[in-house]
């Protein structure tokens, strides 16, 4: 046995912050929570009242000019119109347009975060812990919190999904940025270049595989939230593979997992086709 | 050399010490510490050790040295990619280690272009925006950096290259695009860091002849570092001898080769074959 004078416990700190944090800043929080719902909301509408045949020309169109690849275009097509034909299109817009905002937002976030930590050993280190911890506490715990002080519903989804997937994209920005080429720093320094130059003429570009495999691994991981996202109320896919849990119904949870796996794999070929360096294509 | 003023580029007293206690460790080298027993007490190693030179306007200057010699390092303190832990340094008489950032900028935009080993050329960019990218950078109209880089291109016979990535390019053609880069920034100073070592022999020789032939119309202030002393007699106005971040010589390369001041010097030069010894005095 451990000796109970030893013993201490944070957790009756942390429940009074978090009160004083919910009655004190509560209103705040109300105020992004809305808008950042209103941007959901929106988006969703508008996935959803695009005609699903559009939708899949649109994808379709997105795919071609990513891979040039007649045949990945029509696989990327042809699985999309699958999941419509199981009847899961517009849980299946919804799913998208969560992650399309989670994705954009952990993207506004990781990336200047990565180019800030490549540029300070000391942010860096600082920094990496944190991710560590970000990507392996279990998202329940930070999920109460953000429930009490967001509500139920789409918002938290976000902030978990945010929370767990913005990590591989800030490491990623970081690790291109620090491996480019030392000489080719030092010449374009020689040359004059001042900061912006050197971050948006040569650091940026040269790190964009690293970068875009960043972007890849983020949208992988929203896609793994999906099922959590719902048991705090956000709809969509994750919905259905709740439901089918609840009620054994197997068969309609693999449906919808399925889907989730299908919405992974087309974005993933986009993305990545996108991380390949241009100027190697045309070797 | 024709009497040009002597005093382009001044290095005085310049002692560069790399690691943490680098005060510690100029205090001990004024006292004549040998740089074991430095190294040994504050874990420095000196880079460049109280090292004075004047490189003239329109000479090719070059700078000799065994790798670890500080030749590198000393290149590098003259556009500031290195900063000096004590000493001066000037150019045209200006002391550039006063500068701020910004004029650090307009001094390395106007003044002072390098050259490099593996070359430094920009993967993601075509051999015409390499070359252009100095005049780039200092804001050059878009007409005027594309008909310069034409310029350069053909006067370092790339013509025709122009629109392929570094990447399609013979190591040759790479080291002549970085030749081409730093000629299109029309600075009187032109700093080549062991430019032509990575190339093979043949494309060495066709390089240093290629670089005189420019710089008989050019007359720029050229500081080139190399190991071989072959490439130093062939190319070089001057010649300085460096070991250990020491200047142990300086000359032109009749006296390095016919009195060189001592056993290190002197090794360099019997290490030369006779054959091409007696090709070069013919040049020199």
């Amino acid at each position: 046995m451990f000796p109970d004078s030893f013993t201490f416990s944070i957790a009756n700190w942390v429940n009074d912050w978090v009160d004083a944090l919910v009655t004190r800043y509560g209103d705040v929080f109300r105020q992004v929570s809305d808008s950042l719902l209103w941007a959901i909301v929106n988006l969703e509408g508008l996935l959803r009242m695009t005609p699903w045949w559009l939708m899949l020309a649109i994808v379709g169109g997105i795919a071609w000019h990513a891979t040039r690849k007649l045949f990945t275009t029509a696989v990327i097509v042809g699985l999309l119109f699958l999941v419509g034909t199981v009847g899961l299109w517009d849980k299946l817009m919804q799913t998208l347009a969560l992650m399309l905002v989670a994705t954009l937002i952990s993207v506004l976030i990781g990336i200047p975060l990565g180019i800030l930590s490549a540029r300070s050993n000391r942010l860096r280190s600082i920094l990496m812990p944190l991710l560590d911890v970000m990507q392996t506490l279990p998202s329940f715990v930070y999920l109460i919190p953000v429930l009490m002080l967001f509500g139920l519903g789409k918002v938290p989804a976000i902030f978990a999904t945010v929370i767990y997937a913005a990590p591989p994209l800030i490491r990623l920005t970081d690790l291109g940025i620090r491996q480019v080429d030392r000489e080719v720093m030092e010449a374009i320094n020689a040359f004059g270049a001042n900061r912006w130059q050197q971050l948006f003429g040569v650091q940026l570009p040269l790190a964009l595989p690293s970068i875009m495999a960043g972007i890849n691994q983020t949208t992988m991981m929203a896609l793994s939230m999906v099922v959590i996202a719902s048991m705090i109320g956000a709809r969509g896919l994750g919905e259905d593979v709740l439901v089918g849990i609840q009620t054994l119904n197997v068969g309609r949870g693999l449906e919808a997992g399925l889907a989730i796996v299908i919405l992974a794999v087309v974005i993933d070929r986009i993305t990545q086709a996108y991380g390949r360096p241009r100027h190697e294509a045309s070797k | 050399m024709n009497s040009p003023e002597m005093n382009k580029i001044v290095v005085k007293n310049v002692f560069k010490i790399f690691g943490n206690r680098s005060a510690d460790a100029l205090r001990m080298i004024q006292q004549n510490k040998s740089k074991d027993q430095v190294l040994a007490e504050t874990g420095c190693v000196i880079g460049v050790n109280d090292l004075s030179l004047s490189i003239g306007s329109g000479e090719i200057f070059v700078i000799m040295g065994l790798s670890g010699s500080g030749k590198s390092t000393l290149v590098r303190h003259i556009n500031r990619l290195i900063d000096p832990t004590s000493g001066e340094i000037l150019v045209d008489g200006e002391n550039i280690l006063s500068y701020d950032m910004e004029a650090l900028r307009q001094f390395r935009r106007h003044k002072i272009s390098m050259v490099f080993q593996s070359f430094g050329l920009l993967p993601h960019r075509t051999v015409i925006e390499n070359v252009a990218y100095g005049l780039k950078v200092r804001g050059e109209s878009k007409a005027f950096c594309a008909e310069r880089a034409r310029h350069w291109i053909d006067s370092v016979d790339l013509k025709g290259y122009e629109n392929k990535y570094p990447h399609q390019l013979s190591g040759g053609m790479r080291q002549r695009v970085g030749l081409a880069r730093a000629l299109a920034a029309d600075t009187d100073i032109i700093l080549m860091d062991e430019a032509f070592s990575a190339l093979d022999p043949l494309i060495r020789a066709e390089m240093q002849d290629q670089l005189l032939a420019l710089q008989q119309s050019l007359h720029k202030t050229i500081v080139f570092i190399t190991h071989d002393l072959d490439e130093a007699v062939q190319i070089g106005n001057r010649i300085a001898i460096l070991k250990d971040g020491r200047l142990i010589q300086v000359g032109t390369p009749k006296e390095i080769l016919y009195s060189p001041a001592d056993e290190y010097v002197d090794r360099f030069v019997r290490r030369r074959v006779p054959a091409t010894l007696i090709n070069t005095q013919k040049g020199v």
